[in-house]
């Protein structure tokens, strides 16, 4: 176990090679562009005995994985935002065809307005495509999520590609310090890969993707849908197995302090570190409220997250995408699913889009008002929790009057 | 290319596998959607061949020791017409399909 300075992009290039894909198809994007420049750099430098594939796009790149993984081998790919929109066609190819491959997702907005910048809404635009979605809060987080997910993924039960998502700039370009294991305690954790559902060999030839009628199609549909059920079980399995092998535990569904607390946020990402030391500054201050961190949000851990607030009076939830004219956000969606038919009074906030910050000054401002909600002093919660005034007028220009 | 057949393997055993993959190996009877068939005139053919190099599903055969040297698998001749359009000598006529001519 050596301990490195990374970013969470060096991260996930570290933890990638460590699984020893065999075929790399990466388009550069930013925020993702240092995980294509450096994967390049380990093939070219025989770090990584695998073929790299320039490809022309995200919708080749996805395309190059599918046909790799049918062909036999363990490959990657990484994608934010717009590349992930350009792959979506394909996307659902990949779990379809039950290909176990594990991608990294550095979340950014989706244009227009073009940014650069973090926010989930790119990953949550592809969140029914058949992918397992896992969201990371730090950079040793995304490093453990990828050997975890290649595990999860590859498992017979499973077979489902993954996404292990951060947030851009917040995480990607973020220096931590971190523990890598050798490569052998990584080759001894997840195993040589093998393909055992549908593969490409001229031996045992095999008529892949054929054209699928009403006869069949839902029972396809039901199988991947038994993969996402038993990759929750998956899960919970290799997070103590990685606990007990290399001493760090994560979990699908973070508790903290939820127990007697008035007053719960919910969220995905980076911003649970900032919601937690903000937790903590308020319970010193006699403020009981607590934090429900989600890690996995494909398969969404329905009955996880029930047993988790189902006796929080005041639940809000913290939704980093706008997810235009759905009521709510999606995470918001999800969670309201899983509490159906239980008092918990639940609140909805959007916020920390296109990169803007999630200050502590502006969680302490969720809690407060969630807190009043309890009191009964407050009914109703800012929904845009950091909307500037006047944000119908922010951009004035001189041009002709056209009514 | 149309008569696929499953290859014998070393430890052949009925697996169930997930997702879209063919059960069975077999190819549709394409020659059915023909409603023209191609009829060559032998008096006239050259045996050259031009019709069987641009078959696109590639079910013409030449057997240059008989006169009637071309022969066409009729279960997956589409009636296309290609070999009619390509024939230098324009020896072969496309024929409505169950016509004697």
């Amino acid at each position: 176990m050596a301990k490195k300075m990374l970013d969470g992009n060096g991260a996930a290039a570290e933890a990638l090679r460590l699984t020893r894909p065999k075929v790399v198809a990466v388009y550069p994007i930013t925020p993702q562009s240092t995980i294509s420049e450096t994967m390049a750099e380990f093939v070219d430098f025989g770090k990584l005995d695998a073929e790299y594939i320039r490809v022309e796009s995200e919708h080749s790149a996805m395309s190059a994985c599918v046909a790799a993984g049918l062909a036999g081998v363990r490959t990657t790919t990484a994608t934010a935002s717009q590349g992930l929109a350009l792959m979506n066609e394909v996307l659902s190819m990949a779990s379809g065809l039950r290909i176990p491959m594990v991608m990294p997702v550095v979340n950014r907005g989706l244009a227009a307005p073009w940014t650069l910048q973090c926010e989930h809404g790119d990953a949550m635009n592809a969140r029914d495509t058949g992918w397992m979605q896992f969201y990371c809060q730090n950079v040793q987080e995304i490093f453990d999520m990828i050997l975890m997910g290649v595990k999860i993924a590859e498992d017979s039960r499973v077979l489902l590609p993954m996404m292990v998502c951060f947030d851009g700039f917040f995480l990607s370009h973020s220096m931590q310090k971190l523990e890598i294991p050798t490569q052998e305690e990584v080759d001894e954790f997840i195993g040589e890969y093998v393909a055992k559902n549908m593969y490409l060999d001229t031996e045992d030839p095999m008529f892949c993707c054929d054209l699928t009628g009403p006869e069949d199609f839902t029972e396809m549909r039901y199988q991947q849908k038994v993969g996402m059920d038993n990759a929750t079980v998956v899960a919970a399995e290799v997070m103590d197995e990685f606990a007990a092998k290399f001493g760090r535990k994560m979990t699908q569904v973070e508790s903290y302090l939820t127990e007697d607390a008035d007053a719960v946020l919910v969220a995905l990402g980076s911003m649970n570190g900032t919601i937690k030391y903000v937790v903590n500054k308020m319970r010193a201050e006699g403020k009981k409220v607590g934090m429900v961190k989600l890690t996995q949000f494909r398969p969404f851990p329905a009955a996880l997250v029930r047993e988790a607030l189902k006796d929080v009076p005041v639940v809000g939830v913290f939704d980093r995408s706008s997810c235009m004219g759905n009521y709510n956000g999606p995470l918001w969606n999800e969670t309201a699913g899983a509490l159906t038919r239980t008092n918990v009074d639940l609140r909805h906030f959007i916020g920390g889009l296109g990169g803007r910050d999630v200050p502590a000054v502006n969680v302490e401002r969720m809690f407060n008002e969630l807190l009043e909600i309890k009191a009964g002093t407050r009914t109703e919660n800012t929904e845009w929790i950091d909307l500037k005034e006047g944000a119908m007028e922010i951009r004035q220009v001189t041009k002709y009057v056209r009514d | 290319m149309q008569n696929q057949q499953e290859k014998p393997t070393k430890k052949l055993q009925k697996c169930s596998v997930l997702g879209p993959v063919a059960a069975i190996f077999a190819s549709a009877n394409t020659g059915s959607w023909r409603l023209e068939r191609p009829e060559v005139d032998f008096d006239q053919c050259i045996k050259c061949g031009t019709c069987a190099r641009y078959c696109p599903p590639d079910i013409i055969t030449i057997d240059k020791t008989k006169k009637e040297c071309v022969s066409f698998d009729w279960n997956y001749c589409k009636g296309c017409g290609i070999c009619a359009n390509e024939c230098p000598k324009k020896c072969i006529k496309m024929v409505p399909e169950g016509s004697e001519a």
